[in-house]
């Protein structure tokens, strides 16, 4: 039996350790603001923070988590307020927005690490993600907007 | 179904179908388009998630709508004065976005429209999602046609119900309708100031005469309130919390999820299936085959070999602990190299006209003064970042799915004959899209979640790995092009010959197609602006050995790479500054109807349109061209490795032109750093959509252009996921990306797919700008690296 935190809430698992986090959050806990995108940790879609970092829920197994925090695009902001959701929505970044939940995720983690990152360190944390309908110009303004009023 | 009605390469109707003018009464399975029958609508809220497909919004944001639960009796006949308005007896009103959101923002757009036209207030007003339903007209969301076919239905929608709330109030006040008028949510009596709310009119408006089309009155443009400008998006927040409800989303009661392995070869079927080892897999409760289609299959399941498992997990590590055999047939031997030079050589010789002016042979022979170059552009996939999924549901001998789908009706079609059901009992429910590109116009995949809850006797989801999404897509075609042409003393161009060679679209519908018809080069090809007196424009034979789809922008992306670059290359030859060349290509200002302009074996619309209604208009080619010329600082130095390309595409209807530039580092790796792009689509009601579109399509572009190519080897697909099937990622990305949109009151074009042929041409221009180095096949890839070595070699044409 694996125990850890999702969002705050205590969870216990019995399944499948092999199983990645991403199929446990979507299937088990109905968390389906992580997206699957391509299993192989090359698309950012299924970004979390396990331990308050960035991680691919796409690669980390079941077994890895025993006493681990996770926190999904659901428990980033309870009133989904995060300045970076913010700035997401007033530079209306989205087109289909399957990959921003992704995205989001990986750029609090790059907030927290960097809170004044320049274009450089936002590519280099951000290039990891795709995003198909080619939302990067604004994505990127909307984290120097969130950085901008973070101050 | 008759592969006749999929011929087109643009898979239209030859009309835009008509709308009921008169208002269709609501059935109640349309005004609970969210809810599945058989479920409590509460039930299924909760599974998608409020929020997801029921929002309330305003300008200034977006709110859930805590009480979006219609009270009993309330919504059992709420007035529907259009099939795409109800408006409940509080007032609160409802728009039904018949077509589907992949990122294009149609259920922000479509709403506006109507909402203004109505006087409706934007605060007040929610957006459902239809199901599939012939009623609604076409919901087929795709040849970027929502906007340019729908316009001005939307507006007469809205000003039809305005009409009626204003009759109403008129005979509330027993008053002259002349004076009245709506505004916000209320009727307004001119002359005493008395004000009804749109609520307090329901009950009188249900009882008044509908107008005659003709007689309402759409808005002037001095009344508009939203159209034209920028709206946020409706789904903005579900989109950044996570609440978004997409295919695979979707959970019902008791379902259990399929993964598949299909043929690895268009037409491949299993000889023998070794399940023991999926058997022991925990969680896969059921394997199942699924029939293979034959060739060409159109929108049907490849087949295949289905496990059925209590979770996403169990089912693909079943199915990837499958051993298969299969029987490759006649397309396992396809090969991307061998047939590479099958289309080069089809392209060396005369194909079927699609366009003759003049004697371009003869021009030719007579010219001393001659170029050609031969391009070519590979497979593509989609890759939208949501792989296929779908659910379905059959009981009772009713079918019920829900999935990412671009044509709700072509789907419930499709599952009607697949299943062989009244399509009557089957409905369509339409998440959001994670993108769709072409590739979810086609409901295979809806199929196979239909096929597999029938067998099992319980709801499945279908889940489609990124594997295979790569390697069962319907490709965008591989393509040959053959570009000649004569310069006189001047440098101008007096003849142009243009020929291409690509598996048709068609070929997925018909079987044993030669090649495409020249009416596919009406995408782009046959229809350019350039003022050429001799002009043959051919298409060439080409056997299609793989699935064959629409994928944005469609035959127009090879079209404009292959004319943009020759352009380009033309220029250099001239000694002429490329954007200067262009303008005197584009010559004297001109309405040319093009069916008369020497077209041959064109279909009779033009992208679903009438030929006479979109002339080919040069002022407006020209126009776009000056202003990315203007505006992107073209011809002012640049540091060694960076240039700029510059290239104009008319496609959809919409005329767009963009000015790229690039910096080329010494390994070889491209990197866009700015853009400027100039749109002119007629009349555009979101101008912030219409800019992240050209956005969007400048960085498919460059997935396009610079990196992204399926190859087959004996039959079967190479690339498996993001790392060997390489798309635009964001450090290459722009920084700036300049757009104008044209402001217009002309008829609408399109905007989803015409900023992407340019942008190929003007990448691989401004590489040359660069490098000195002329990209001819694409991908560019590794083509670059050494450039610096090979600075010297100008990548002039050879002369043919």
């Amino acid at each position: 039996m694996i125990t850890l935190t999702v969002n705050g809430t205590r969870r216990t698992f019995e399944g499948d350790p092999t199983m990645p986090l991403l199929w446990y959050l979507r299937d088990e806990l109905a968390l389906t603001g992580t997206k699957y995108g391509c299993g192989v940790a090359q698309c950012g879609s299924c970004t979390v923070h396990v331990g308050g970092k960035p991680a691919r829920a796409c690669r980390v197994l079941m077994s890895e988590l025993e006493g681990a925090a996770v926190t999904t695009i659901e428990g980033l902001h309870a009133r989904g307020e995060h300045p970076l959701q913010v700035a997401w929505r007033e530079i209306d970044v989205p087109q289909c927005g399957f990959c921003q939940p992704g995205q989001i995720m990986q750029a609090a983690g790059l907030l927290q690490r960097t809170p004044k990152p320049t274009d450089q360190e936002i590519d280099a944390a951000m290039n990891g993600h795709i995003c198909r309908c080619g939302t990067y110009p604004r994505i990127r303004a909307a984290i120097k907007s969130a950085a901008e009023k973070s101050s | 179904m008759s592969a006749n009605e999929f011929l087109p390469w643009v898979r239209r109707a030859a009309a835009p179908q008509a709308l009921p003018d008169v208002p269709a009464p609501l059935d109640a399975g349309c005004t609970t388009a969210d809810s599945p029958s058989g479920l409590q609508r509460r039930t299924f809220i909760q599974l998608l998630g409020l929020g997801g497909l029921v929002m309330a919004f305003g300008p200034g944001g977006v709110r859930r709508l805590e009480a979006a639960e219609p009270t009993p009796g309330a919504a059992a006949d709420p007035w529907s004065p259009h099939v795409y308005v109800r408006i409940d007896d509080d007032g609160a009103v409802t728009i039904v976005c018949h077509r589907s959101e992949m990122g294009q923002g149609i259920r922000t757009t479509m709403p506006m429209i109507i909402a203004d036209e109505m006087e409706a207030d934007w605060a007040r007003c929610r957006v459902e999602q239809a199901v599939g339903d012939p009623k609604f007209g076409s919901q087929n969301t795709d040849g970027s046609t929502s906007i340019r076919d729908f316009l001005h239905k939307y507006r007469e929608a809205g000003a039809t119900t305005r009409a009626l709330l204003e009759a109403a109030a008129a005979s509330q006040w027993n008053v002259d309708v002349a004076e009245v008028f709506a505004r916000q949510h209320e009727v307004v009596h001119r002359p005493t100031g008395r004000t009804k709310s749109f609520g307090e009119l329901v009950t009188t408006a249900r009882t008044v005469a509908m107008p005659a089309p003709s007689s309402v009155r759409i808005k002037r443009p001095d009344e508009r309130r939203w159209q034209g400008r920028k709206m946020p998006s409706i789904d903005l927040v579900p989109m950044t919390t996570g609440t978004a409800v997409y295919g695979a989303d979707v959970t019902l009661p008791g379902m259990k999820v399929a993964a598949i392995a299909r043929p690895p070869v268009w037409g491949a079927k299993a000889v023998s299936v070794d399940e023991a080892e999926a058997r022991k897999v925990p969680g896969v409760e059921r394997i199942v085959r699924i029939p293979e289609t034959p060739i060409p299959g159109a929108f049907l399941p490849l087949g295949g070999v289905a496990v059925i498992a209590k979770n996403t997990w169990a089912a693909l590590r079943g199915r990837d602990a499958l051993k298969i055999t299969w029987d490759a047939g006649p397309n396992g031997t396809h090969d991307s190299q061998a047939y590479k030079a099958t289309l080069q050589a089809s392209v060396r010789a005369p194909g079927k006209p699609g366009r003759t002016n003049g004697d371009a042979g003869a021009a030719l022979a007579a010219s001393s003064r001659k170029v050609s170059a031969e391009y070519h552009v590979p497979y593509l996939s989609h890759a939208q970042m949501e792989p296929m999924a779908a659910i379905a549901r059959v009981q009772d001998g009713k079918v019920e799915a829900w999935a990412p789908t671009q044509s709700p009706n072509d789907a419930r079609n499709t599952l009607a004959e697949y299943l062989k059901v009244d399509a009557a009992n089957v409905t369509v429910h339409v998440t959001l899209l994670g993108g769709g590109f072409g590739r979810k116009s086609k409901p295979d995949f809806i199929c196979e979640a239909a096929f597999l809850a029938r067998e099992v006797g319980a709801p499945v989801r279908v889940q489609w790995s990124r594997e295979d999404d790569l390697r069962h897509s319907y490709y965008h075609a591989v393509a040959a092009h053959r570009l000649e042409a004569a310069l006189d003393a001047s440098g101008k161009v007096t003849a142009w010959l243009h020929r291409s060679a690509y598996p048709s679209i068609s070929a997925t519908f018909a079987p044993n197609l030669p090649g495409p018809s020249p009416d596919e080069l009406t995408n782009g090809a046959s229809d350019i602006p350039w003022d050429i007196p001799n002009m043959s424009v051919e298409v060439c034979p080409a056997v299609a050995h793989a699935r064959i789809g629409w994928y944005r922008s469609v035959n127009a992306i090879h079209h404009g790479f292959a004319i943009g670059s020759f352009v380009d290359e033309l220029a250099r030859e001239a000694g002429k500054d490329p954007a200067a060349f262009l303008l005197d290509l584009i010559g004297p200002d001109r309405k040319v109807d093009l069916s008369k302009a020497g077209l041959v074996g064109a279909g009779d619309t033009y992208y679903g349109a009438p030929w006479a209604e979109h002339p080919l208009e040069t002022a407006r080619v020209r126009r776009v061209v000056e202003s990315v010329k203007q505006r992107s600082g073209w011809g002012t130095p640049l540091p060694r490795g960076r240039g700029r390309g510059i290239a104009v595409h008319r496609s959809f209807l919409s005329y767009v032109a963009m000015v790229v530039e690039v910096e080329v580092s010494p390994d070889g790796t491209v990197l866009v750093p700015r853009a400027t792009v100039a749109v002119d689509a007629g009349f555009v009601a979101n101008p912030d959509r219409a800019k992240a579109q050209m956005e969007g399509a400048l960085i498919m572009g460059m997935s396009n252009t610079l990196y992204s190519e399926i190859t087959f080897a004996e039959g079967t697909v190479q690339q498996s996921n993001y790392n060997d099937y390489r798309v635009a990622r964001m450090r290459a990305s722009p920084h700036v990306v300049d757009v104008h949109v044209v402001e217009s009151e002309g008829l609408p074009g399109g905007i989803g797919e015409p900023g992407v042929p340019p942008a190929g041409a003007a990448i691989a221009n401004a590489i040359f700008a660069a490098t000195g180095v002329r990209v001819r096949e694409l991908p560019v890839g590794r083509q670059l690296d050494g450039w610096e070595a090979r600075a010297s070699d100008k990548g002039r044409a050879v002369a043919g």
